[in-house]
């Protein structure tokens, strides 16, 4: 019997429904067909439902799904029906708050797309194969900006797109001043 | 040349569905991806393709065999890159790309690199990397180092390993048990999820050593573990500990309550739930155990966040079905949770108040529950409907607002599955509640007016006709089952025919009418259907006299078919068309417990004894061919019962013998089958000689000897009794079986002439009472339990001793009688303290039996058992009865 906490999978979905970052650790389903449809089923499920302050669960076909919406992204994280829900609560928090960081509190799917790769790597540094590896967001995003990023290079070693991020922080900051 | 990936960013703002991968294509990415090979890479751009690259895949995109490979060999150019960012996704890619074994050496020797390297993020990732593509042969290269990293004193590291570790034990167990010591260290890091991952492993590592698991709960549960992660594993393995060791709350406290007693009052939400539930699931809870979990779990509910509220009610409600007293402390923050948001709470919340509630607050809740029906999933329907039957069942008295509840759902949209649990509900209440009998049947045919459910219709027109003719004004139902006949397809009309029938069968004052459908459905469109109006026109006398419909008529109709479907069916395939008419009973009613098996191999079988004669067949079928086949035998008559082989010697001695039984009327013959396994032999004349002293009503009449049993090629002698006619006669009969030996020379295969006679002594062989039983299973119990009557019906009670659980009771007793156990009702459900068993069979003489068992623990381990039989005949009743008594 398997005893150890585990993850089946954790998506990031927008507010249609569409991928925008999806990782399975599990065989429980083994196309991308499979895939899609339990993405469908899951979004059509909670989409009505208001999971923007609070975490939500729900349970269907023997999975416990708990998920969080904000603006146009759905975080979703899903276990099997005899996990604790509030350890899988825990990572989704974790994978939440680490997607905030790194997108600097500009969380939506445009942004998102945009540091895919952060997003990318965020999921990596979460689960492994199914065991948790870490469910701390500071810890997480810590793992992924550290070599992503130096926070001392100089302006033009960035990408523009942070550039203008960064241009843009300073710009709402002076206007709301 | 591809555009970068922000290129759209000045117009960003205008377009609301921007994207940066719009219009993103495959086959462009993969050009994209020959930056890879540039001699001066350039680690944002090659980062920009990669992201990409992973974009396709994330998106369900497939690379061909080709393309990822191509694509593996370009991303392992990019190790000489020295961009810990550009690294970093080359990590994630590998693992997305899965190499195969002859592409995994090609960044082996990089990844090693990587191992080794002073960089900690280079350390981790290359380990979860390398562990993840590698196979067991590199395993052993790479071991020394992973052991080092398990006690590697950066955590992440650390964790890296273990958790490889974790994924490795599945697939090279043995490499990954040697890391023992090193494991056992980590569990003792400061890094709270070190500890975890090193626990996990460890666990995973022992879990087959009972003591080792034991020691380990032992000396952990005495500290705290430093992660809530780490104690909720804790927690299981300590639940399962208290799971496998000798229960022996008669005695004394439960080991290691008082941890899980103690996690109540940790500071993480997820300890205390993991050990809420821990208790409320441990075997055989006390209320005086239960207490303070389900007090935690009453705090979750008035959470403000809905995963605890979900957890505790999910919890709860399971809670309650073993414990509902427990749980009515919480009946009132769960009544507030029937309007919570969050449906699926609701749900859990209104099906545990179903358990616990009581008798006044039935009507309340219905209104709530019908209030939010229409807002949720059917699974959770399915739930509630069934929550509503057991509460139905517990309160006759309510049946009129639940059963309207069930119908106004039953009108409602659903699928199959929600519906056919509503249609069981009301078919299980109509059943035993006789007040509801009439409502329910109407609401049953308003719903095969409009139903889309082959199935369900058929069950439903099925029932009917049973129940139907038995109602005060059976007329009414006649037009909703003639709809039927116009307006559904052929597999509900034919349905609906026979439910006429059985109308007309039954109400004499209904015949004229039943008979003018009836000639209508002559002319139907349908074989099937005309095929049964014929027959029932006939069967019922339709040529307009009205009759009263004879007893073996209403058999016919209402009987049911006591042959196993499978049976029939190969029996009818068997039978060839001719002018001897297909007979019912000549198929056999045994059901078959297990699946035939050809246990022929081909060609192992020595040369030079020419083709061996195919193994003794072993269905009922054949032995009866077998049986008749032989002169002795033949005027016995019809083979009641042949029983499964009985083996007679040890495994692996010089001459297999097994028996099997076969019962007859008023003769026992048993077959022996024999196996010489002795290369230099050949045996001749085999008989068995058998002492019937202790079977005194069993007389010898005939033998039939095998003429010769050579080396592993099995042969059958036979010996036959004659025994009362009819009676169950018991008795114990010792073998001895008798032969001559002949050496045979192994070189040629030849025996000598002369032989030697020679004595073999086998085990002693039974028959017993079950014997004279054959499985017949019945498709409704209750309903044949009815109509056979308590005319012959004999009750008493038996004090079984002490037993080690109640489930081993249950199949002692089934064994003993030999018949068929029916409706599932062989399984006991764990921790339950009483449980009811259904037997059906037929007794020699084609007698039909009944039997229904009710055991209860009387004391922590006696089993008393209550029996009552009903059959056809007294004298089997008591004969049955008998048998639990001397057995």
């Amino acid at each position: 019997m398997e005893l150890c906490p585990s993850i089946k999978n954790i998506l990031l979905l927008d507010s249609e429904g569409n991928r925008v970052a999806v990782k399975y650790y599990s065989d429980d389903w083994p196309t991308n067909s499979a895939k899609e449809a339990f993405e469908r089923a899951v979004f059509t499920k909670t989409q009505k439902t208001n999971a923007r302050t609070e975490t939500e669960i729900t349970m269907f076909d023997n999975y416990i799904v708990v998920y969080k919406f904000v603006q146009d992204l759905h975080f979703f994280v899903t276990g099997g029906e005899n996990e604790n829900e509030i350890i899988l609560a825990t990572v989704l928090q974790g994978f939440f708050d680490a997607v905030g960081l790194l997108l600097r509190g500009n969380e939506d799917k445009r942004e998102a797309l945009e540091n895919l790769d952060l997003i990318l790597l965020c999921l990596d540094e979460i689960v492994d194969g199914g065991v948790i590896l870490e469910s701390d967001a500071n810890v997480i995003a810590g793992k992924v900006d550290s070599h992503s990023m130096d926070a001392g290079a100089p302006l033009s070693e960035q990408t523009i797109t942070q550039a203008l991020a960064t241009a843009r922080e300073h710009l709402t900051r002076s206007l709301l001043q | 040349m591809a555009q970068p990936l922000v290129k759209k960013d000045d117009d960003r703002d205008e377009e609301a569905d921007y994207s940066p991968f719009l219009g993103i294509e495959k086959g462009a990415v993969l050009q994209e991806a020959r930056v890879f090979n540039d001699p001066q890479l350039d680690p944002r751009r090659c980062s920009q393709v990669i992201t990409k690259l992973l974009y396709l895949l994330n998106q369900g995109e497939s690379f061909t065999k080709v393309e990822a490979t191509e694509v593996f060999f370009s991303v392992t150019k990019l190790f000489q890159s020295k961009d810990i960012g550009l690294r970093r996704m080359v990590y994630v890619m590998i693992k997305e790309l899965s190499p195969s074994a002859d592409e995994v050496i090609i960044v082996t020797s990089s990844l090693m690199k990587d191992m080794t390297s002073k960089t900690d993020m280079y350390r981790a990732n290359a380990i979860r990397v390398l562990c993840r593509i590698t196979d067991g042969t590199l395993l052993t290269q790479i071991e020394r180092y992973l052991k080092q990293a398990i006690v590697d004193k950066n955590p992440v590291v650390a964790s890296a390993a273990l958790v490889s570790g974790i994924h490795l034990l599945q697939t090279n167990p043995e490499i990954v048990k040697r890391w023992s010591n090193e494991v056992q260290e980590a569990v003792q890091s400061r890094a709270a999820l070190v500890q975890f991952h090193a626990l996990a492993l460890l666990h995973q590592i022992r879990q087959n050593d009972r003591l080792a698991v034991n020691k380990l709960v032992s000396s952990l549960t005495r500290g705290s573990a430093r992660s809530p992660l780490a104690q909720c594993l804790l927690i299981r393995y300590t639940s399962q500990v208290i799971r496998e060791s000798a229960n022996n709350t008669q005695t004394g406290d439960r080991p290691f309550y008082d941890f899980l007693e103690g996690c109540l009052r940790h500071k993480a939400e997820m300890v205390i739930f993991e050990a809420a539930r821990a208790i409320t699931e441990l075997n055989g809870v006390t209320s005086r155990e239960l207490t303070p979990a389900i007090t935690v779990l009453q705090l979750f509910l008035s959470s403000s966040k809905p995963v605890l509220r979900f957890a505790a009610v999910r919890t709860l409600n399971k809670v309650a079905m073993t414990h509902p007293t427990a749980v009515t402390n919480c009946n009132i923050d769960m009544e507030s949770l029937i309007s919570d948001q969050n449906r699926s709470i609701a749900t859990l919340a209104i099906t545990t108040l179903l358990k616990t509630g009581n008798e006044s607050s039935v009507d309340r809740l219905m209104k709530q529950i019908t209030n939010f029906m229409s807002d949720i999933a059917d699974e959770f329907k399915i739930v509630v409907v069934e929550a509503i039957r057991s509460l139905c069942l517990k309160f006759p008295l309510k049946h009129r607002s639940l059963m309207n509840f069930l119908s106004n759902i039953l009108r409602e949209e659903g699928g199959f599955e929600y519906k056919k649990a509503i249609v069981d509900s009301i078919v299980i209440l109509i059943r035993d509640i006789p007040e509801a009998k009439e409502t329910g049947l109407l609401h049953l045919c308003e719903f095969i007016e409009d139903c889309e459910f082959t199935y369900l219709s058929t069950q439903i027109l099925h029932f009917l006709g049973i129940e139907g003719p038995k109602t005060s004004d059976p007329s009414k139902y006649i037009r909703y089952i003639y709809n039927r006949v116009h307006l559904e397809n052929a597999t509900v009309r034919a349905g609906a025919v026979s439910t006429l029938a059985k109308f007309g069968a039954m109400v004499d004052g209904l015949k004229p009418r039943i008979f003018v459908l009836l000639r209508r459905c002559l002319f139907d469109t349908d074989d099937e259907v005309r095929d049964r109006a014929t027959l029932y026109l006939n069967t019922l006398g339709g040529d307009g006299a009205v009759v009263e419909t004879g007893a073996d008529v209403k058999e016919f109709l209402f009987g049911s078919l006591d042959i196993p479907l499978v049976n029939i069916e190969n029996s009818l395939k068997n039978y060839e068309a001719s002018e001897k008419p297909f007979d019912i009973n000549s198929v056999p009613k045994e059901v078959k417990t297990q699946p035939l098996t050809e246990k022929k191999a081909p060609g192992k079988k020595p040369t030079g004894l020419g083709a061996p004669p195919p193994g003794p067949p072993t269905t009922v079928d054949a032995y009866e061919k077998l049986l008749s086949s032989i002169p002795q035998f033949a005027k016995f008559g019809k083979l009641f019962k042949s029983s499964a082989p009985v083996e007679l010697t040890e495994a692996e001695t010089e001459y297999a013998v097994n028996v099997v039984k076969h019962i007859f009327d008023g003769h026992v013959v048993f077959q022996y089958n024999c196996t010489n396994t002795v290369p230099e032999q050949l045996l001749e004349n085999v008989t068995v000689i058998v002492d019937a002293s202790e079977a005194e009503e069993f007389a010898e009449v005939a033998s039939k000897p095998l003429r010769s049993l050579p080396y592993d090629s099995p042969g059958q002698t036979f010996v036959a009794f004659e025994k009362p006619d009819g009676v169950p006669a018991v008795g114990k009969f010792s073998n001895m079986l008798r032969f001559i030996v002949k050496e045979v020379d192994p070189s040629t295969g030849e025996a000598e002439e002369d032989g030697v006679e020679d004595e073999y002594q086998l085990e002693d062989l039974e028959v017993v009472a079950a014997d004279y039983i054959l499985k017949v299973g019945v498709s409704n119990f209750r309903n044949a339990w009815e109509s056979m009557g308590a005319d012959f019906e004999r009750v008493d009670e038996y004090g079984l001793g002490p037993r080690d659980s109640l489930a081993e009771a249950v199949n002692a007793v089934i064994d003993l009688l030999g018949m068929q156990p029916c409706e599932g009702t062989e399984a006991v459900p764990p921790n339950s303290r009483s449980h009811t068993c259904l037997l059906s069979g037929v007794y020699i003489g084609n007698v039909k039996a009944l039997v229904r068992l009710q055991f209860g623990l009387d004391g922590p381990k006696d089993v008393a058992m209550k029996l009552a039989v009903r059959s056809e005949d007294e004298i089997v009743s008591d004969a049955i009865h008998e048998i639990v008594a001397s057995g």
